[in-house]
């Protein structure tokens, strides 16, 4: 077995207003950011988890991102994963 | 006829819904959400309000997978009227029961006033002998009640709007929206499951500043009379 972390991030899909990241975007401009374009506010998990090797540990986050993490009707979900330490 | 009131760690509405149901001439008895025993003796399940689980992750994301929920799922299959209001709402859309997503309200502020919803739909289990166009007034205490549709489940189909909120003259105005709900929804029915944003049993007597929510809930202990 071995120990992956997992960086799941959660935003909302395009389609989806975002009240939350407008007005992050509004105060960014306020403290003079003028560039700033477009600012979308999600979420952010760190996993630590275990599994028979890394396929195995993508698919099980997958899984979570589905089951849980992630809203599929307003969300949508990108994560990576980082070998950690393999034992025995 | 007796209504289960179902109670996960965090709601706080289970006492008011259960006065209301029994002011309409019902019965109510709470459940807690560990208990995974079949829910037949019930007529009819109320998931109320409340912050179920913190509302940690999404408002109803946890609660969804108690162990009371397959019970649920299975007595709304039955074609017995199941009510979410508020966090119930929520926990209804989370677990599929009914489409769509509540969003956080697009002012960012947890909303708690008064609104006027106008009735969409005259049907049960909520609205029905309620004519369409009748104007409730009730109050919203939410932080994520903007309703988003599902585009892969839209609204019209067996899924309709059954609730929106309106000014005093039963105009669906943006001003009249307290959480930038699409389409100014605060109710939706599928079939036997109402969900609403609205808590009806805060609006059952003079004394709390209106008897609107009533007519919802002696609408639904005469749905079930009636079958």
């Amino acid at each position: 077995m071995s120990d992956f972390m997992a960086r799941v991030y959660v935003t909302p899909r395009p389609s989806v207003r975002d009240p939350e990241g407008s007005t992050i975007m509004e105060g960014l401009h306020q403290l003079g950011f003028s560039g700033v374009q477009m600012v979308r506010a999600g979420r952010y998990f760190e996993i630590m988890l275990q599994a028979g090797d890394s396929h195995q540990a993508e698919q099980t986050v997958d899984l979570m991102c589905r089951k849980l993490l992630a809203n599929p009707v307003v969300e949508q979900y990108r994560f990576d994963l980082q070998l950690e330490a393999t034992s025995e | 006829m007796k209504f289960g009131i179902v109670v996960f760690p965090g709601t706080n509405c289970e006492r008011d819904t259960a006065a209301a149901v029994e002011i309409a001439g019902g019965q109510a008895e709470l459940v807690w959400h560990a208990d995974d025993s079949p829910l037949q003796r019930f007529d009819g399940l109320i998931l109320p309000g409340g912050f179920a689980h913190g509302d940690a992750l999404r408002a109803g994301a946890i609660a969804r997978f108690s162990a009371v929920m397959p019970r649920v799922m299975e007595l709304a299959q039955t074609g017995r009227p199941v009510v979410g209001i508020c966090n119930g709402f929520q926990v209804l859309v989370e677990c599929g029961l009914l489409p769509g997503a509540l969003l956080r309200n697009d002012s960012l502020q947890f909303r708690a006033e008064w609104v006027h919803c106008r009735v969409e739909v005259s049907a049960p289990p909520l609205t029905e002998g309620i004519p369409v166009g009748t104007l409730l007034y009730m109050p919203v205490a939410h932080g994520m009640g903007n309703y988003c549709e599902d585009e892969r489940s839209p609204l019209g189909g067996e899924t309709l709007v059954a609730l929106r909120y309106c000014d005093a003259n039963g105009d669906a105005a943006a001003a009249a929206n307290p959480n930038g709900s699409a389409g100014n929804i605060a109710g939706i029915v599928r079939g036997n499951v109402f969900g609403l944003m609205p808590h009806p049993e805060r609006a059952v007597s003079p004394l709390l500043g209106s008897v609107d929510g009533l007519a919802l809930f002696k609408s639904l202990t005469r749905s079930l009379v009636a079958a």
